[in-house]
């Protein structure tokens, strides 16, 4: 708080489906998103790991409003866009922009490249029918594509990269202030990956941008990211800063997330067990812990009662009642209270 | 001849329309061995799915498929039909990257098993559902019984995957193709599904190929990785050995894209600039010529031959990256994406 306002401040944020059975009986309620809390600040990157089911899709739509969550808050420079509604709701949102997995999902197939990327600036009314085209030509080189080259194509004569160019070149149209990236490079080859990302990393820092970075891939996120957090069934399991959720994760879905990657080094010797069984049912989490069934420190305590977010290190906390790294002391004093993820 | 399992010589895989040839494979040999893993490494577009399933006589009617395939002595390519069927799936099994495409959806998953069972032994339907259960024991799905009588809809990604390898193993084969068969899968079921494959290779003895595009993945669980571009291999060697003696400017090229965990955050990813050739329109000289830092005159003029350079170690360069002197620039660290 001492940094002045965070640009993005997510507080307890809910997000529940309900499924319906035959005849539309109500059958369940999928907690996708379960009390999700954290800050992002201008020009910092927040990535988020999360497994497939872990709900960290969600987490961006509803960050997005659309769907609007079911409870919690989302604070964009001090407004809440929980409470916003039409007009007011628009006009803050084109400051917000998202980045999808599929470039080719997301584009539309009967449109060029010119009018996908002039899309967002024509449904703001900005400027008039010379700027846009000016702004198109701007954002297409920007991205590194040639306005004359590619401007006047479709998006079935571009290739993955290209198109995810135009997706990326389409969402800062508007000049936004912060991206959401949904898997924004995860279906791309690895050398055009490398490519997107640096993108990423220079529009960062010529635009001043900020992004909700999400994936799967933990080496990915970690290389884009200033803080990172890991997302397990709905809920955040422990926040910090990259390198020391890397070298000392607390914990111990974050340790096997690691165990889990493939070594480039054949020399390196393979962790001996990952962890074990499926992702229990979000209609159906587990009490307490949400890990706590595939959790081998899994005590008793952890059925009992849900851990906390608790800060063990400078801007690194985790929600365990056994965390790896921290010491007895950190444990015992639990300040369960230490909720925040700010810094 | 030699004790090889599947012996590929000089396999060639055109398709042709609209007036274009298109080169999918463009001289490819290797061989594999019994109890081997073998990891085939590519992008998109480079061939290393063709060339497999050229082998396997599942590519379409137009593509042209020329060269030799053996399986233990039997020439594949050219062969009937028929004798194909028998031997595929019998000697060699595939399990894909999408089980939710390959296993049929209104039937249960045990007698999907079941069936594949009796396709390829003489057992009858009682046995072959209990042979079923013992399948599914093996691939460890818990409470077997029960997932027997369970759809595919109700499975997670791994299980049916896990279902899929199952019906691989039916016929008990001698070598078994994973065409990207956990790229769809979350890191922390890739590990569960890539160490049950290699329990089962031990326990059964068979060959494994690793067809896949995570260069990670290939080196932390092969023996020995074929790295292929534009329809041809540019790179084979013992996967310990490629770690550290990468010799092909390609090959290093995508070791050093991947992010690793011990670089630091934000900085710039070693990239090359380009795209793979068009394959109907191959560069006379070496393909990768046009994106190579170490690119001259020779590349451009004639391609290089895959040549055996070092003791099982094979590239096709006429400027390989010099491994041992820790020159010319990105060499490969030591401690590359360990636990620094």
């Amino acid at each position: 708080m001492t940094h002045g306002e965070p640009l993005l401040q997510v507080r307890d944020l809910v997000q529940e489906f309900v499924v319906r059975d035959r005849g539309g009986v109500k059958g369940g309620v999928v907690q996708a998103v379960s009390g999700v809390s954290f800050d992002i600040q201008a020009g910092e990157t927040l990535g988020i790991v999360g497994e497939t089911g872990s709900g960290k899709s969600t987490l961006a739509r509803s960050v997005l409003q659309a769907p609007r969550p079911k409870s919690g808050s989302v604070t964009f420079r001090g407004t809440d866009l929980v409470t916003l509604r039409g007009t007011r709701l628009l006009q803050v949102r084109r400051h917000l922009q998202m980045v999808f997995q599929d470039p080719f999902g997301s584009l539309d197939p009967k449109w060029r490249v010119r009018d996908i990327v002039a899309e967002p600036l024509v449904a703001y009314r900005t400027g008039d029918r010379a700027a846009r085209r000016d702004r198109v030509d701007q954002v297409l080189e920007l991205v590194g594509l040639d306005p004359a080259a590619h401007g006047g194509r479709h998006p079935r004569e571009l290739s993955g990269g290209q198109a995810q160019r135009v997706a990326i070149a389409r969402a800062v149209a508007l000049s936004p202030a912060l991206i959401v990236c949904d898997e924004a490079v995860s279906s791309l080859d690895v050398l055009i990956q490398a490519q997107v990302l640096n993108l990423f990393e220079r529009l960062r820092a010529e635009l001043g941008l900020s992004y909700l970075f999400i994936a799967h891939d933990l080496a990915l996120v970690k290389q884009v990211s200033d803080r990172v957090a890991v997302m397990y069934l709905g809920k955040l399991c422990e926040v910090g800063p990259g390198d020391s959720v890397y070298r000392q994760p607390l914990h111990p879905y974050t340790r096997a997330l690691l165990d889990s990657i493939p070594s480039t080094d054949p020399a390196a010797t393979r962790a001996a067990s990952t962890i074990k069984g499926e992702l229990p049912s979000p209609i159906h989490p587990p009490s307490g812990c949400r890990f706590r069934t595939r959790c081998p420190r899994a005590a008793e305590l952890c059925a009992a009662e849900e851990p906390q977010m608790r800060e063990l290190a400078t801007g690194h906390s985790v929600a365990c009642h056994f965390p790896l790294a921290g010491t007895e002391g950190a444990v015992s004093a639990a300040s369960t209270t230490a909720r925040s993820a700010e810094k | 001849m030699s004790d090889a399992l599947l012996e590929v010589d000089d396999l060639h895989v055109t398709f042709a329309g609209r007036g274009r040839e298109l080169r999918a494979v463009d001289g490819v040999s290797y061989r594999v061995y019994p109890g081997q893993t073998l990891a085939i490494v590519g992008e998109s577009g480079s061939g290393k799915t063709v060339s497999c399933r050229a082998v396997m006589g599942l590519l379409p009617q137009a593509a042209v498929v020329t060269g030799s395939a053996r399986f233990q002595g039997l020439q594949l390519i050219g062969l009937a039909e028929d004798r194909m069927r028998q031997h595929r799936g019998a000697d060699v099994a595939m399990v894909f990257q999408d089980p939710t495409r390959s296993l049929n959806p209104t039937m249960r998953v045990g007698a999907q098993i079941a069936e594949a069972v009796r396709t390829h032994r003489q057992v009858g339907r009682a046995q072959s559902r209990e042979e079923a259960v013992e399948l599914l024991r093996l691939v460890h799905i818990p409470l077997p019984e029960r997932r027997c009588q369970e759809y595919p809809h109700q499975l997670s990604g791994g299980m049916r995957q896990r279902i899929m390898i199952a019906i691989a193993l039916a016929s008990r084969p001698r070598l078994l193709i994973a065409d990207e068969a956990t790229t769809a899968l979350d890191v922390t079921t890739q590990a569960q599904i890539m160490d049950l494959l290699l329990e089962l290779q031990a326990e059964l003895g068979m060959a494994l190929m690793l067809i896949s595009h995570d260069l990670g993945l290939a080196a932390s669980y092969a023996d020995e990785v074929i790295v292929m571009y534009a329809g041809r291999i540019v790179e084979q060697a013992p996967a310990r050995r490629l770690f550290t003696h990468v010799r092909m400017p390609y090959t290093q090229a995508l070791f050093e894209a991947i992010p690793r965990l011990d670089r630091p955050a934000h900085s710039p990813l070693p990239v090359i600039g380009g795209r793979p050739p068009d394959l109907a329109a191959l560069p006379p000289g070496c393909s990768f010529a046009p994106r190579c830092r170490n690119a001259a005159d020779d590349c451009r003029a004639a391609a290089p031959p895959l040549t055996e350079q070092e003791p099982g170690h094979r590239w096709a360069c006429w400027h390989p990256v010099d491994a041992y002197a820790g020159g010319s620039g990105g060499v490969v660290p030591p401690g590359y994406g360990g636990a620094a």
